[in-house]
């Protein structure tokens, strides 16, 4: 079985990226990070998009990849952290925010779980020079968690709680994640759906409909739900 | 005597290994349908997650960081007693619950619905949940943990009995392929289907379906049994695979759970665990030994007894010949 997986494009790439390092990477490929990362999901999107918190020093100048993830952490009673596994979350509902927060934040690099929609890269990753990466699995923790070579500083840790605190990470060697939409937007779920979509007609032949349908209910099974 | 501190301990001790060690029977699962996978970006899904479970066991460290909605599955002989009662039992699940977060370290998931506060610790208002059932004839306790996510996977419906086993068959793939796009289910997963009961039992039984029996497990009822064959099949049959990439590994298994319900309808619920199934079972003996397993052993012929009375009344059958 090894064999029929060995075939993926593996790339190692040192955080912050340049647009040269992301203009090289196609969708499919494997990819490992070194360097600096942070966490931001809705809770620290709210505080600086909607709230007007700033950005916290240097965040923006030392990364510009920003996972969507809490990791399995705690804090010590002496203030140091233990960091067992990192998991990314579905990205899809962070979709109201993104438009801001690469203004503000400058970030080249997203991971996370599940993408986004295509029309989501070409009108908001696009347009300034952003990829997706998405997490594989889900639920590489371990793998991931072995990536993380110190947490650097997190934010608002009291204020928001372990799992949407702005943890920031020093990493090695972390992933794998997979490219799944590239500078010009292209999709590697949407390429695979497609193929799975011509299939489905066929599967639900000579099933009868049930006697009751539902409110609001899409009989269409090309649909995604995000 | 069981005592709350053997409780709280042995519970402290499933947290652990439910987080950091897949249960074999779904590794086996999993190595199987890597033989058998076509798909090179599903296969290597597969191959990456097994890597992921030999980096967790090593390091003792949790396998996914989603460490899901930690909750409990009591099961107390009816011969079992407890020194600090129910009430003892339960503020050990809890308290576990809190130092496991702590010690593995758990992501503290749980926080109120509207307020969004969070304890840091994964306990609060009705969490971590506890489900209990007995067993007639012994004096041990069987606590099982079950860590599941809680967002996509899972999915309701009222059918009627008119519906058939083509409207069983429909809202399955319904489901496994609305939330197996973009690998949202995180399969291939064991597969829980509740049939019947009213809406919350459907619900319940579907759930413990896919989180409390283990690849290969059949329901006792051979039609239902070869349903969930028919199913797993089905499922395998969509052209999906791990992540929602092209492939074909959806189902490491399907199991169905029933209950009597109302004679005009057919509630059915589809539950897909994940591809971390965090499950891990201990039982404590009355004079406080424990013993470790995988296999929750949750439904037994006394939880799916027909009749009033237990053991079941048998019918002669020399009488009957």
């Amino acid at each position: 079985m090894a064999s029929k997986a060995a075939g993926q494009e593996k790339v190692r790439l040192k955080v912050p990226v340049t647009p040269e390092d992301l203009a090289g990477l196609k969708i499919g490929t494997v990819v490992y990070l070194d360097g600096v990362i942070y966490t931001a999901r809705e809770a620290v999107y709210k505080k600086i998009i909607e709230d007007g918190a700033a950005l916290p020093d240097g965040v923006k100048e030392l990364s510009n990849v920003n996972f969507h993830c809490s990791p399995a952490a705690s804090v010590g009673a002496d203030g140091s952290y233990k960091v067992g596994g990192v998991t990314a979350t579905a990205s899809f509902r962070f979709s109201q925010w993104m438009a801001e927060w690469f203004k503000l934040s400058n970030a080249k690099i997203i991971i996370g779980k599940g993408g986004m929609t295509t029309q989501d890269y070409r009108d908001l990753f696009v347009p300034v020079g952003a990829i997706y990466l998405t997490t594989v699995g889900y639920g590489t923790g371990a793998l991931l968690g072995r990536g993380i070579k110190n947490v650097r500083q997190v934010h608002w840790l009291e204020q928001l709680g372990n799992a949407q605190a702005m943890w920031i990470f020093e990493v090695e060697n972390f992933g794998p994640f997979l490219v799944e939409s590239d500078l010009d937007g292209n999709s590697l779920f949407e390429q695979h759906g497609k193929i799975i979509n011509a299939n489905l007609e066929k599967l639900y032949k000579g099933l009868k409909a049930p006697a009751l349908s539902r409110f609001g209910e899409t009989d269409d099974r090309k649909d995604e739900l995000i | 005597m069981i005592n709350d501190h053997q409780i709280e301990q042995a519970a402290g001790q499933i947290m652990s290994n439910a987080a950091i060690d897949i249960p074999e029977d779904y590794r086996r699962g999993i190595e199987d349908m890597a033989k058998w996978e076509e798909g090179e970006l599903s296969c290597f899904v597969l191959q990456t997650m097994m890597d992921n479970w030999n980096a967790a066991t090593e390091d003792r460290r949790p396998m996914c960081a989603d460490t899901g909605l930690p909750r409990f599955y009591v099961k107390v002989g009816n011969n079992a007693r407890l020194e600090g009662g129910f009430i003892g039992l339960e503020r050990a699940l809890r308290s576990a619950t809190a130092l496991a977060t702590q010690e593995i370290p758990l992501r503290p998931n749980r926080v109120h619905p509207l307020w969004r506060t969070d304890h840091n610790n994964n306990v609060g208002i009705n969490a971590p949940e506890i489900d209990w059932s007995f067993e007639p004839g012994v004096d041990w306790i069987d606590i099982t943990t079950v860590h599941k996510g809680g967002l996509f996977g899972s999915d309701y419906r009222m059918l009627f009995p008119g519906d058939g086993i083509d409207g069983i068959k429909r809202f399955y793939l319904d489901t496994l392929i609305a939330f197996g796009k973009r690998g949202l289910a995180c399969q291939p997963a064991i597969v829980g289907v509740g049939l019947g009961g009213s809406k919350d039992i459907t619900m319940v039984l579907g759930k413990q379906a896919a989180c409390l029996r283990i690849v290969g497990n059949r329901n006792p009822d051979p039609k239902i049994a070869e349903l969930e064959l028919e199913l797993k099949k089905l499922g395998n049959s969509i052209g999906m695979g791990a992540m929602g990439f092209v492939g074909n590994a959806m189902v490491a298994d399907c199991h169905i759970e029933v209950g009597f319900t109302h004679t005009g309808g057919m509630p059915m619920s589809v539950h897909t665990f994940c591809l971390s199934s965090r499950r891990a079972t201990v039982r404590i003996h009355a004079d406080g030994n424990t013993e470790f397993r995988v296999d929750p052993q949750w439904f037994t012929p006394y939880m799916r007894r027909e009749t009033v009375e237990w053991p079941a009344k048998q019918p002669d059958k020399k009488k009957s010949v």
